[in-house]
């Protein structure tokens, strides 16, 4: 299983076809206190750069964008009834939505956590 | 100036400090062919407490108050008594003169009244939740037409006939430019509402069924009947209450099967007004609260534990959301909010079912006495506190010469519905606990001599 | 849900500890009075009004929808009722209290006149349904209300039903839409500049409009050259604050209406802060085609614990054809006319349409109306002139404490903005905020506008005092020096309110929006 990074701080687990997505460490703690996940439905097609989920604080509303393209298969339906999963294990319970990748060459565009780590150093 | 503190000895002091020469001198960014250099012409110029309010009670003096004679108007707004506490308790500096309830700690009046009132108006409809109010209950209409199109993602709604025709021309008006479809009727003179018409309007493609409860003439829809038939087809029911004492004595539409309820909350606390500010009710299902429009008050508690209170789910609202949000509302009716909650407090579900009572009461007895004047035809099977005659003419010409003999007689439905020639000679009379046998005897002695 | 305090309203009582804040049987502090809820008072079966017995009375009129048993709604006698309400209006801060700085709210005194004759039965006890000739004089004071906007703003017509500024915002872009569908043009770009309240993009999405951002220059007004140089034929308008949510005049605003009209859009302007220049400017003067009044932020209406409100629209000739329905006019027998939808087709054929049921706020047009007619031309002169000498008078006095972001950018106008810059290391605008509730005052505008970082808004109004705007410089400047030094009772503040911090989290994780037993 391989791990990418956005610069929008999604990160998405890719394991052949197949990937689970959510937003970084950091994310969560710039948006402080998640209230709520609005999740895409299953099934649905999200492009690139979508945006596919919102993640609410008490007083922000942020938009979550697909980092690749594909169709959602999964949500996290845990989310419901315990949002703040998203703030103690954001890359882990507190994942979005799984989904198959449309074109695996898109993953080129994405930073690895490496990267990631080092554009996160210069914030 | 009486309202103005500053002598011109601090404002030569505060100038100083500023660094300026004159008051004038701050405005120095405004373009000086945009800035005035004197009071503008041929306005008058400030006038005593005494001048101001001789002025007023001389306009308020050309009016025919509903108070002063006998009154049956409705058709959206209603008179009954209101005790003389809530006018006094609404007018506690402390209520009238506070701002939205942002900062929580100091506002714990204000947001303790909003959640006692959300709850109330959720068990008077028989709705999960309840919102901190709307406008009134037209904008409350469309609000819940468009939030039932979020919900469904799908945009045709269909209008029962009996809804009120202000509320049909104000989502008229916002259709025209959100790009919903509105499916609409004009009502029939009929002694019931015709549910199966509504029914049978309902499609694949319809978001919502709205029907009025009781209808703008007074009848009472079935709401469960269309509620199973909106649901079988994914629409949802929105009921519209705009005479909320009904449901003193009326099954609630929550329980009957509707998915959003709204309304007009005018008829409790806040007086006729002569149509404004009013209180937009609105209740709904659980489920929907992340698609609410509007401000709402949630539980929760203070650092030491202690309940409070706070404005809460505001990532829905267009100070957050911007173009994303679910309404651009910013403000609820708080005051009216105010007034309707602490007179539903000194109600209580039993004072609530002896108003409806004695309102249904008295609009049987207007009825009645209306019925054995010849020409006149009472057209409803059943209704709560206002009622349909026709007459053998044009009401608008029989609701002037009412008036002419200091008689409020009705609403005529001419000028509620210009363009239906059919409805003309129709008229809807409103009755309440105020309604005095003298009134009635009054009413139907006018109408007799007009007629005659 | 097992979080929210489970003892309510009553606190188990701690013990009592010398040289700690004493503990009570009753959670009261004197006269800081604890309440509990409606519905843990009162019962369905109490009541505070009596009526005659109802026993007898034939309900067979109600048919099959008829319910058989009682609401659940608690009642309660009149003293407990009073009681109640008088308990808890005492938790709330108000004008009537003290200094209200809430920077773009405009919290100024209400003048009890105002209430007085709202009160005056031939306003408040008439129907919006009644015949044309039994409410000639509350329709005269809607025309003369309308009359008097129309002068104070140069202005051609006004739409007198929007019920708050929101909905006054959106009858002016409606009538932008209609009037553009008239012409058959279909520009759909309404330009924001980027300080712009949320209301303006949320308005002119709900308005069916798309929406673009402009962006402001380093000293707080619009980038004129960008918005100039974004204009087209897909353009429909800009909705521009002025003064603007900074305080400061958008000097330039005549010169983009001129380039907007030239480009064929309409201008128009959030008169959210109409009162720093009332009497002093016109709108018209600048080239708006339309502008909301908040009634209750320049013509002082109450704000009620957060409305009503009520919003006219003042329009320009170009627009003043397509306003909502209805309206007023006076005849040449001095009689007032209403138009409705009955009229309309021959009077006011393009209107379109209707923004809510009935005429707008009557209660708010008497009060307003009364308030300026206690005023008058020249009071209303001295009315803007005061507000805007309060304002600058606060953020010369604290500028050397605060960081003023465009103190350099010339006189602000009604308000001064301040930033937290400068304060310790984890301190922000909100302790300050908080601070200020421990010192008496209701806090200014926080994190607002967004484009200043920790923004603090501050509007004294011209309904203050020189020595009350004194004691609450000398506040400022107490909890912006403990800010700065990083004074850590500051971060738990308040301390002395019937509350402390409440958890907001807690409240929109798991929304708890109605009163449930147990």
């Amino acid at each position: 299983m391989t791990r990418y990074y956005t610069k929008d701080h999604e990160w998405i687990a890719v394991e052949g076809n197949e990937a689970t997505v959510g937003i970084t460490d950091y994310a969560q703690g710039q948006l402080g206190d998640i209230t709520f996940v609005e999740l895409p439905e299953a099934g649905a097609d999200v492009g690139i750069g979508d945006s596919a989920s919102v993640v609410d604080s008490v007083k922000a509303a942020s938009d979550v964008y697909a980092p690749v393209s594909g169709k959602v298969t999964v949500v996290n339906a845990a989310l419901e009834d315990e949002p703040e999963l998203v703030n103690t294990d954001p890359e882990g319970e507190g994942w979005l939505w799984k989904m198959t990748l449309a074109d695996p060459a898109e993953l080129a565009g994405l930073m690895d956590e490496a990267a990631y780590q080092a554009f996160v150093a210069e914030l | 100036m009486r309202y103005l503190p500053l002598t011109d000895a601090d404002r030569s002091a505060m100038l100083a400090v500023i660094g300026a020469g004159s008051i004038d001198e701050l405005f120095a960014d405004v373009p000086a062919e945009a800035r005035l250099a004197a009071p503008i012409a041929g306005l008058p110029g400030h006038a005593s407490e005494m001048a101001v309010e001789r002025h007023m009670a001389r306009l308020s003096a050309n009016n025919t108050t509903a108070g002063a004679v006998p009154f049956f108007l409705g058709a959206g707004a209603y008179r009954h008594h209101v005790p003389a506490s809530v006018d006094h308790l609404i007018q506690r500096g402390e209520f009238l003169t506070a701002y939205t309830p942002y900062q929580p700690e100091i506002a714990q009046g204000t947001l303790q009244v909003l959640f006692e009132f959300q709850t109330q108006v959720a068990r008077l409809f028989g709705t999960e939740i309840a919102n901190a109010s709307l406008y009134d209950g037209s904008t409350a209409c469309w609000e819940a037409i468009a939030m039932a199109g979020r919900i469904t993602r799908r945009g045709k709604a269909v209008l029962s006939g009996g809804l009120h025709p202000h509320y049909v021309e104000t989502a008229r008006t916002m259709a025209r430019f959100t790009g919903d479809r509105l499916d609409t009727a004009a009502p029939e003179l009929s002694a019931t509402p015709d549910d199966e018409a509504v029914i049978a309007r309902i499609d694949g493609e319809t978001s919502c069924v709205v029907v009025q409860y009781p209808d703008i003439l007074g009848r009472i829809p079935d709401l469960a009947k269309i509620a199973s038939a909106a649901q079988a087809a994914g629409a949802l029911l929105i009921a519209v209450v705009t005479e909320p004492v009904a449901l003193g004595v009326l099954q609630s539409p929550g329980s009957l099967g509707a998915d959003i309820v709204v309304g007009e909350g005018q008829s409790l606390g806040v007086g006729l007004q002569f149509g404004g500010p009013y209180l937009g009710l609105f209740g709904c299902r659980e489920k929907y609260v992340r698609q609410l429009p509007g401000r709402l008050c949630g539980e929760t508690v203070d650092a030491d534990g202690k309940r409070g209170f706070v404005l809460t789910l505001s990532t829905r609202e267009q100070h957050i959301r911007r173009e994303k949000a679910t309404s651009n509302i910013c403000t609820n009716s708080g005051l009216c909010a105010l007034a309707f909650s602490i007179h539903l407090t000194l109600l209580g579900g039993k004072g609530l079912a002896a108003m409806a009572k004695l309102s249904h009461a008295a609009a049987r007895s207007t009825a009645a006495a209306l019925a054995a004047i010849p020409g006149v035809a009472v057209v409803n099977s059943h209704y709560f506190n206002e009622f349909t005659v026709t007459l053998p003419r044009d009401a608008r010409q029989v609701v002037r010469a009412l008036a002419d003999r200091q008689v409020l007689g009705g609403v005529s439905l001419g000028r509620l519905y210009p363009r239906e020639e059919g409805l003309a000679k129709a008229m809807v009379v409103a009755a309440t606990e105020c309604t005095t046998d003298e009134d009635i005897a009054a009413l139907a002695a006018a109408l007799k001599e007009v007629l005659a | 849900m097992n979080v929210i305090n489970p003892a309510g309203w009553r606190p188990a009582m701690g013990e009592n500890v010398p040289g700690t804040p004493v503990q009570t049987f009753t959670g009261n502090r004197a006269l800081q009075l604890e309440e509990a809820l409606l519905f843990e008072l009162g019962s369905a079966d109490r009541s505070g009004v009596d009526f005659p017995a109802t026993d007898t009375l034939d309900l067979a009129g109600l048919g099959p929808m008829a319910r058989s048993d009682i609401p659940d709604l608690p009642g309660l006698s009149e003293p407990e009722t009073v009681r109640h309400y008088t308990r808890l209006s005492r938790q709330n801060y108000a004008i009537d209290l003290g200094l209200f700085p809430l920077g773009s709210c405009t919290m100024k005194h209400n003048p009890r006149l105002d209430e007085k004759v709202a009160r005056m039965p031939g306003f408040a006890d008439v129907h919006p349904l009644q015949p044309v000739q039994t409410v000639q004089g509350a329709l005269g004071v809607i025309n003369e209300l309308a009359q008097w906007l129309i002068e104070l703003t140069g202005m051609h017509g006004v739409a007198m039903s929007p019920k708050a500024g929101a909905h006054g915002e959106l009858c002016g872009l409606l009538c932008i839409r209609a009037a553009l569908e008239a012409k058959g043009d279909p520009r759909d770009v309404i330009l924001v500049p980027e300080s712009a309240h949320g209301t303006n993009p949320a308005t002119a999405a709900f308005a069916g409009f798309k929406v673009e951002n402009i962006p402001a220059t380093d000293e707080g007004r619009v980038d004129t050259a960008a918005l100039i140089a974004r204009l087209g034929p897909d353009v429909a308008g800009v909705m521009i604050t002025n003064p603007n949510t900074c305080g400061l005049f958008e000097r330039d605003l005549k010169v983009i209406a001129d380039a907007v009209h030239a480009a064929g859009g309409y201008v128009y302007c959030d008169g959210a802060n109409f009162n720093a220049i009332v009497g002093r400017v016109r709108p018209g003067d600048l080239g708006v085609d339309a502008m909301h009044i908040n009634l209750h932020k320049t013509f002082s209406t109450p704000h009620g614990g957060g409305g009503p409100g009520s919003g006219p629209v003042v329009l320009s000739e170009a627009l003043a054809p397509f306003g909502p329905l209805p309206f007023t006019a006076r005849q040449a027998d001095g009689s007032i006319r209403l138009i409705e939808e009955e009229q309309a087709h021959e009077d006011h054929p393009q209107a379109f349409g209707r923004m809510c049921a009935f005429h707008g706020q009557m209660g708010m047009f008497t009060r307003a109306l009364a308030y300026i007619l206690s005023h008058g031309a020249d009071g209303l002169r001295q009315v803007s002139g005061d507000a805007v000498l309060n304002a600058n008078y606060v953020l010369r006095s604290l500028d050397d404490v605060l960081d003023a972001p465009f103190g350099n950018a010339g006189h602000c106008m009604h308000e001064a903005l301040f930033s937290d810059d400068g304060f310790a290391e984890g301190f922000s605008t909100l302790d300050l905020a908080k601070g200020l509730i421990d010192e008496g005052y209701h806090p200014m505008t926080v994190y607002f506008p967004l484009v200043v970082h920790g923004a603090m808004l501050v509007e004294p109004t011209e309904t203050e005092s020189k020595a009350g705007i004194d004691q609450f410089i000398g506040a400022m400047r107490s909890l912006a020096q403990r800010a700065r030094a990083g004074d850590e009772l500051l971060k738990s503040a308040p301390h002395l309110a019937p509350r402390r911090r409440l958890d907001e989290t807690l409240a929109a994780r798991r929304p708890r929006l109605v009163y449930r037993e147990g």
